[in-house]
């Protein structure tokens, strides 16, 4: 098994634990968070900036090694496709309470809520070819 | 204020930011789901099979604990019609944008990427505004 392969499988492991152990793997956690109206429940708030946190130094070492400087505002294009993309993304967000990472998690379980959401995800991402990553 | 769970969020965040961190600093790659998914949906050569290694310890991961503490799948409360509806714009969304909650609000705003900064509170603000509004129709959130 190539290395990144393994290393990928043990991201992925590590990751769908940080979700459950968050709660986030169920939509109550996200709906509550941005149901601002409602009983407000600022955990996922707290998941993303610990997140953040743990990374951040990673990224800036990253980017020391690629020869470009840690700490700088990276611009680039604020366009139609980024904000339309957002406003999408957020609307299907408040709708189901589950993005991508969160909604993959959710199949396990087998719920036919979960797995219709999963596949009209897929379906969804269909028109947009696979870029680098 | 209920339901606020501090540890475990700050717990699984740290996780989160963990995995990610790994990823990066040992392929080079973001841990940015919708891209990742992406790229199985729409397979480039030679650039698929790290993503099929995540998604696989995705489910491996949550497996596990789904046998280990079982807990029932409790879905946002829409009919199937419009969680599906949900689905498509969160795949359409995400793939149009470049990003998501992984992508966008960790991996970019760590790396100080403006467009992150400004697609999290884009799609953040979209969500609240869209429940809100859920909520003053009548539909519970």
């Amino acid at each position: 098994m190539k290395a990144t392969n393994a290393i990928s499988f043990v991201a992925g492991v590590v990751f769908a634990i940080g979700l459950v152990v968050a709660g986030i793997n169920q939509p109550a956690k996200v709906l509550n968070f941005v149901d601002v109206l409602g009983d407000w429940d600022p955990s996922l708030g707290v998941v993303m900036l610990a997140a953040v946190a743990v990374i951040h130094p990673f990224h800036r070492w990253n980017q020391r090694r690629a020869g470009t400087p840690g700490f700088r505002i990276k611009r680039g294009p604020i366009d139609w496709k980024l904000l339309l993309g957002a406003v999408v993304f957020g609307i299907g967000w408040g709708l189901g309470g589950l993005c991508p990472g969160p909604s993959v998690v959710s199949i396990v379980s087998g719920a036919p809520a979960a797995l219709v959401l999963f596949g009209a995800m897929l379906v969804g991402m269909t028109p947009f070819p696979g870029s680098a990553s | 204020m209920s339901g606020f769970t501090p540890w475990s969020a700050l717990a699984g965040g740290a996780l989160i930011g963990l995995s990610a961190s790994v990823l990066l600093v040992f392929t080079g790659r973001i841990a940015g789901i919708s891209g990742i998914v992406g790229g199985l949906v729409r397979p480039r050569r030679g650039d698929w099979s790290w993503r099929a290694w995540f998604v696989a310890g995705l489910l491996v991961g949550a497996g596990a604990l789904a046998l280990a503490m079982p807990r029932p799948f409790i879905p946002a409360p829409r009919s199937l019609g419009t969680l599906a509806i949900a689905g498509l714009l969160v795949g359409f969304g995400t793939r149009l944008g470049n990003g998501c909650t992984s992508g966008h609000a960790v991996c970019g705003v760590a790396r100080v990427s403006e467009r992150s900064f400004v697609a999290t509170f884009t799609f953040v603000a979209t969500a609240v505004v869209t429940v809100t509004a859920l909520r003053l129709l009548g539909g519970a959130p």
